[in-house]
C-alpha cells in the first residue's frame, strides 16, 4: 500500500463518525435460539399478569418461564415438549392457542359453522328475491327509486 | 361545594331523563302533541346538566381536591394538568360520567339536527335515548358515584396509572366513547321504527348519517388506542386481541355492516328487517363491551377495578334494554314487508355477502372472547384464547370481504351481468395479481402472506380507480363536460365511499408489510457502540439521568446515520413513577412514510451497558393512516348535500307557518 | 313458525346473559391446578436451618403432609403465617415449608420474628422446584398423601375455613 492510499484511507476513516465504535453485541448468545424462545413465548400466558404473554411481560414468573423455555430448547426439546411441560404445571390456561379437544371443538368449528349457516341463509334470500315475481311493496320501492333518480338528476343540474 | 353541585346536577339530569322518557314514549302512545314536542327542549337541558356535572368533576381534578375519593385515588398534586384533566375519565366512575355526557350530547345533537323528522318520530327516538340514559344515571348514582367525598381528606392522591399518563389518554377515550355511544342514536331510530311501524327508505335516509358519524368516531377511537399501545408499551405491538379491544372492535364490525345494509334499505327498500336487527345488535355490543370492561368477568390489561355488584347492575340493565328491544323486534318484524327484487349477481347480493362476512367475523370474535367464560361456567376448566386463535379465524373470514370490496361498488343494483363486471375489472385483477407476485421479490423476501395481503390491497385500490373512471365516463358520455366539472358533479358520499375503501387498502398494506418485513434487534450497548439496521447505523452517544414532575429515570441519546449522514437523534427513556412505583418504557420513534425506526431502552446490565431494543417497522404508520382515511371517508359521506338539503328544506318548512 | 324465527336473536341473547351472570361469581384469575391427583414432583433441596443437609420428597413417603410455599418478601404470606403456625402446632400432619426464591438470611429473620413451627424448611433458591409445582402466586399450599400424590392445592393465603372444610377431611381420608 502506497502512501497516498494510506492517507486517503485515514482521511476517510477520520470522516467516519464510527471511528472508535464497535457493533453492539446481540443480547442473546445465540440469536437463532432466541427467535425460537420468542416464538414459543408469544403463545404462553403469564399467569400472574392481567392478560399478557410471557414474551411481553417482565413479571418475575414470565422471566423464569422464558429462561425455562430457553433451557429446554438448549437441551434439544421440541416445541411440543415445552408446551406439554407448561400444561402439566399450569393447565390449558397457559396456552393462548387452545388445543383442539372435546371442549374446544365449538370454539374452533364455531366460526366455520356460523359462516356456513349464514351463507346458506343468504343464498336462500338471494334465490327467493330473484325468483319472486311481485314483491309486496315493489311499488313503494319503485317510487323510491324514481325519487332517488330525480334527486340525483337534481344534483347533476345544480 | 363543587362536587356537591356536580352531584346535584347529575341527580337533576336523571330526573329530567325520567320525564323525557315519559313524555316521549307515553306522549307518542297517547298522541299528546305537547308532550311530544317537549322532548327536544328537555334533551338540551339534560345535556347542559350533565355538562355541569362533568365540569364539576373536572374542576375537582384540576384543583387537586383530595377530599373527593375519585380524585384522591386517581390523581396526584405532581401530575401535570392535562393529565389531571384526563384523569377525570381515568377511573371507572369518571369514565361512566363521560359515557353519559356523550349520550346526552348525541341526544342534544339529534334534537338539534333532525329538524326534518316528524315530531312523533323524534319524540320516540329521544324517548328511547332518555330511557337508556336513565339506566346509566341510576348505575352511576347507586353504585359508582364519582363525587363521593373522602373523610378525612387525603394529603395527596395515589396518582394516575402511569400507562394512562400520555397524550393518548387525553383524546382516545373521548373519541372511542363518541363512537360507542353514537350507535345509541341508530339504535333509538330502530326502536322508533319498530314501534311506529315506519320502517321505510325515508327512515333509512334519516339513520344513515348518524350511523356513519358514530362509526367514523369509533374508527378514530380504535386507531388512536392502537397507536397509543404501539408507542407506549415499549415493543411496538399495535393490536393484541385483548377482550377490551375486542369489545370495541365487535361494534365496529357490526357498525360497518350496518352502514352497508342501511345503504340497501335506503336505495332499494330491501334488507329492512336485517338492518333494524343489526342496529339493535351493534348498540347491544357497545353495551356488552361496557359490561365486559367493568364487571370483571374477563381478565384484561385495560379492565377497571371491578366489583360484582356493579356487574349485576349492568347485566340487569343489559337484559332489560336488549331483551326488550329484541322482544319488540320479534313482535314487529314479521309484519315488515320485503323490498324490491334483485338478481343473484347484483349490488344487493354483494352487500348481503359483505354483511354476512362482517357479522360472522364479529360473532367469531365474540365467540373467542367469551369462550373461556362459557367453559368455566360449565365447569370444564379454564382455557385462554389469544392472538393465535383470532389470527387464524379472523383473516380467512375477512379476505373474501376484502375481495368483494373491489366488486361490490361496481356492481349495478338489481341485476349486474357478470360479463360486464369482468370486462370492467379484468385489468385491475391482472395488474393486482402480477404486482402482488412480483413486489415481495423487490422487497427482498417472497412470502405467501405478504403476496396475498398486497393482492387484496392492490385489488381494492385499482378497482376503486376503475370505479371512478367508469363513473366519469358515464357522466361525460354524449355530453361535453370538462373533467373538473364532471368530478365536481359526483356527490360527496361517493367520494367518501372511495376514500374509505382506499383507507382499507392502505391499512392492509401497513399490516402486511410490518408483519412480513419487520426487523428487530435486541443488543447490549455501551456508550459509543453502534447497531446497524437496514441502511441505518445507530450509535449510542450518552445516557443521562432525568427527573420528571412525578417520575425519575434515564434518557439515552442515540444518533441515527444513513451511510455517514446524521439523519436523526433519538431519545428513548426508562422512567420510574415515584408514587405508583411502576417502571415505564418510553420508546423513541422516528416516524417515516415508509418505515418507523423504534428504539426502546431495556434494562441496565452489570457493566454499565444497557439492553437496547431497536426495531425497523416498514409501513407501520399506514395502519393508522388507513384508519384515518376510513374515518375521513365517513365524514365526507355525511357532508353530502343530500343530508344537508333534507335538513335545510324541512327547517324552512317548519318555519313557514 | 314465522314468528319463532324472529325470536332467535332474543333466545341467543338470553342464553349468553345466563353465562355472563354465572361469570360474575367466577374468578377468571383462579386457575385450577392440573397437578391434583398427580404425583408430586420430586425434589431434593437443602434445609434452611441445617446447612449442608438436604431433604427430598422420598423422605416424606408414607405420611400425609402439607407443603407450604412462602417467602419473606411476600406480603400475603405474612397474613397467612399465623394460621400455618397454629395448624402445624396442632401436630396433625408435618408441615414442610418451601422457602421460594428468597435470601436465606432474610428468611431466617422472618421466621424468628413471625414464628417457625414448620417441621422442616427447604430452600428453593432459583425457584426450580416451585416451577415444577406450578407455583405462580406465593403463598401456595399443597396437601400430599402417603403415596406422594397431590390431593389439594391452594393458591394464595390459606384460611382457617380452608383448613377446617377442605384440608382436615382430606387428611382423614388419606391418613391410614
Amino acid at each position: 500500500m502506497n502512501l497516498p492510499s494510506i492517507l486517503l484511507s485515514l482521511l476517510l476513516f477520520a470522516h467516519s463518525p464510527f471511528l472508535a465504535s464497535e457493533e453492539a453485541r446481540p443480547l442473546a448468545d445465540d440469536p437463532v435460539l432466541e427467535e425460537r424462545v420468542k416464538a414459543i413465548s408469544y403463545e404462553l400466558r403469564c399467569l400472574v399478569c392481567q392478560n399478557q404473554t410471557i414474551a411481553d411481560s417482565n413479571a418475575g414468573l414470565a422471566i423464569d418461564l422464558r429462561n425455562q423455555v430457553r433451557d429446554m430448547l438448549k437441551r434439544g426439546m421440541s416445541d411440543t415438549d415445552i408446551r406439554e411441560f407448561m400444561v402439566a404445571r399450569y393447565g390449558d390456561f397457559v396456552l393462548y392457542n387452545p388445543p383442539v379437544k372435546n371442549t374446544t371443538v365449538l370454539l374452533w368449528l364455531g366460526p366455520l359453522l356460523m359462516l356456513v349457516i349464514a351463507g346458506v341463509l343468504a343464498i336462500r334470500v338471494i334465490r327467493s328475491r330473484s325468483k319472486s315475481s311481485a314483491s309486496q311493496d315493489l311499488a313503494d320501492s319503485d317510487m323510491n327509486r324514481a325519487r332517488a333518480m330525480l334527486s340525483e338528476s337534481d344534483e347533476k343540474r345544480s | 361545594m363543587t362536587p356537591e353541585i356536580g352531584h346535584f346536577a347529575i341527580i337533576l339530569a336523571f330526573c329530567m331523563s325520567v320525564l323525557q322518557s315519559l313524555f316521549g314514549l307515553v306522549g307518542y302512545a297517547r298522541g299528546y302533541v305537547q308532550w311530544m314536542s317537549s322532548v327536544r327542549r328537555t334533551s338540551y337541558l339534560i345535556f347542559l346538566l350533565t355538562s355541569v356535572g362533568f365540569a364539576c368533576l373536572a374542576i375537582s381534578f384540576l384543583t387537586n381536591d383530595f377530599s373527593v375519593l375519585n380524585v384522591a385515588s386517581n390523581s396526584n398534586s405532581q401530575l401535570p394538568w392535562p393529565y389531571r384533566l384526563a384523569a377525570t375519565w381515568g377511573s371507572h366512575e369518571g369514565s361512566l360520567l363521560l359515557w353519559v355526557l356523550m349520550l346526552t350530547g348525541w341526544m342534544a345533537a339529534v334534537a338539534r339536527f333532525s329538524r326534518g323528522i316528524p315530531t312523533e318520530m323524534i319524540s320516540l327516538i329521544l324517548g328511547v335515548m332518555a330511557t337508556v340514559a336513565i339506566g346509566f344515571y341510576l348505575f352511576m348514582l347507586l353504585t359508582s358515584n364519582p363525587f363521593d367525598r373522602l373523610l378525612p381528606p387525603a394529603a395527596d392522591g395515589r396518582d394516575l396509572n402511569p400507562l394512562l399518563q400520555d397524550p393518548g389518554m387525553v383524546i382516545h377515550p373521548p373519541m372511542l366513547y363518541m363512537g360507542y355511544v353514537g350507535f345509541s342514536v341508530v339504535f333509538a331510530f330502530a326502536i322508533a321504527a319498530l314501534i311506529s311501524g315506519r320502517l321505510d327508505t325515508t327512515w333509512a335516509r334519516w339513520s344513515r348519517p348518524w350511523t356513519t358519524v358514530a362509526w367514523a368516531f369509533l374508527t378514530i377511537g380504535i386507531a388512536l388506542g392502537s397507536w397509543w399501545a404501539y408507542y407506549e408499551l415499549g415493543w411496538g405491538g399495535w393490536w393484541f386481541w385483548d377482550p377490551v379491544e375486542n369489545a370495541s372492535f365487535m361494534p365496529w364490525l357490526c357498525g360497518t355492516a350496518l352502514m352497508h345494509s342501511l345503504l340497501v334499505t335506503e336505495k332499494r327498500g330491501s334488507f329492512k328487517i336485517w338492518t333494524v336487527l343489526l342496529a339493535i345488535i351493534t348498540f347491544s355490543l357497545s353495551l356488552l363491551g361496557t359490561f365486559l370492561v367493568r364487571s370483571g368477568v374477563l381478565t384484561s390489561v385495560h379492565a377497571f377495578a371491578t366489583d360484582p355488584e356493579r356487574g349485576v347492575f349492568i347485566l340487569g340493565f343489559l337484559v332489560v334494554v336488549i331483551g326488550t328491544s329484541l322482544l319488540l323486534f320479534a313482535w314487529r318484524a314479521p309484519k315488515v314487508g320485503l323490498g324490491g327484487k334483485f338478481q343473484t349477481v347484483s349490488r344487493e347480493s354483494a352487500l348481503l355477502a359483505n354483511n354476512v362476512l362482517l357479522v360472522v367475523a364479529a360473532a367469531s370474535v365474540l365467540l373467542g372472547t367469551l369462550y373461556p367464560l362459557f367453559l368455566d361456567a360449565l365447569g370444564f376448566g379454564k382455557i385462554s384464547v389469544g392472538p393465535p386463535y383470532f389470527d387464524a379465524v379472523f383473516f380467512p373470514i375477512m379476505a373474501p370481504a376484502m375481495f368483494l370490496m373491489g366488486v361490490g361498488p361496481l356492481a349495478r343494483w338489481k341485476d349486474s351481468p357478470v360479463p360486464d363486471l369482468m370486462q370492467k375489472l379484468k385489468w385491475s385483477f391482472i395488474v393486482a395479481v402480477v404486482s402482488a407476485l412480483i413486489l415481495p421479490f423487490v422487497m427482498g423476501d417472497w412470502n405467501v402472506l405478504v403476496s396475498i395481503g398486497l393482492l387484496l390491497a392492490l385489488w381494492i385500490a385499482l378497482a376503486s380507480i376503475v370505479n371512478l373512471g367508469t363513473r366519469l365516463k358515464q357522466i361525460r358520455s354524449g355530453r361535453t363536460v370538462t373533467l373538473v366539472s364532471a368530478l365536481s358533479s359526483i356527490p360527496r358520499s361517493y367520494y367518501g365511499m372511495l376514500l374509505a375503501h382506499i383507507g382499507v387498502a392502505v391499512f392492509i398494506v401497513g399490516v402486511t408489510l410490518v408483519n412480513g418485513y419487520e426487523v428487530e434487534k435486541d443488543v447490549k450497548m455501551s456508550i459509543g457502540d453502534t447497531v446497524s439496521m437496514g441502511s441505518y447505523t445507530i450509535q449510542l452517544d450518552s445516557l443521562e439521568d432525568l427527573t420528571g414532575p412525578n417520575y425519575e429515570g434515564v434518557e439515552g441519546t442515540l444518533s441515527v446515520y444513513k451511510g455517514e449522514r446524521l439523519v436523526e437523534v433519538m431519545y428513548p427513556q426508562k422512567r420510574m413513577y415515584t408514587v405508583q412505583q411502576m417502571p415505564m418504557t418510553e420508546a423513541a420513534i422516528d416516524t417515516g412514510f415508509t418505515r418507523d425506526l423504534y428504539i426502546s431502552l431495556g434494562e441496565p446490565l452489570n457493566d454499565g451497558a444497557w439492553v437496547v431494543r431497536v426495531y425497523l417497522k416498514p409501513f407501520v404508520d399506514w395502519i393508522w393512516g388507513g384508519c384515518f382515511l376510513m374515518a375521513l371517508g365517513g365524514i365526507f359521506a355525511v357532508s353530502d348535500r343530500r343530508y344537508r338539503k333534507a335538513g335545510s328544506s324541512s327547517a324552512a318548512a317548519t318555519s313557514a307557518p | 313458525m314465522k314468528v319463532l324465527k324472529f325470536l332467535i336473536p332474543l333466545v341467543v341473547f338470553l342464553g349468553v346473559s345466563i353465562f355472563l351472570f354465572k361469570g360474575l361469581s367466577l374468578n377468571p384469575r383462579e386457575v385450577p391446578s392440573p397437578l391434583i391427583d398427580k404425583p408430586a414432583p420430586a425434589f431434593s433441596l437443602p434445609l434452611l436451618h441445617e446447612t449442608g443437609s438436604t431433604l427430598s420428597t422420598g423422605d416424606m413417603r408414607g405420611q400425609v403432609w402439607l407443603l407450604n410455599v412462602f417467602a419473606s418478601w411476600c406480603g400475603p404470606c405474612l397474613e397467612e403465617h399465623p394460621i400455618i403456625v397454629d395448624f402445624s402446632e396442632r401436630g396433625v400432619i408435618p408441615v414442610l415449608g418451601l422457602n421460594y426464591k428468597d435470601n436465606s438470611v432474610n428468611a431466617k429473620r422472618w421466621l424468628e420474628r413471625h414464628g417457625d413451627s414448620y417441621s422442616s424448611v427447604v430452600v428453593d433458591l432459583d425457584g426450580r422446584s416451585g416451577l415444577d409445582y406450578g407455583v405462580y402466586g406465593v403463598p401456595e399450599s399443597f396437601l400430599i398423601d402417603g403415596d406422594g400424590i397431590i390431593r389439594y392445592k391452594k393458591i394464595g393465603p390459606l384460611s382457617q375455613a380452608d383448613i377446617e372444610a377442605d384440608i382436615l377431611p382430606l387428611i382423614d381420608k388419606y391418613k391410614r
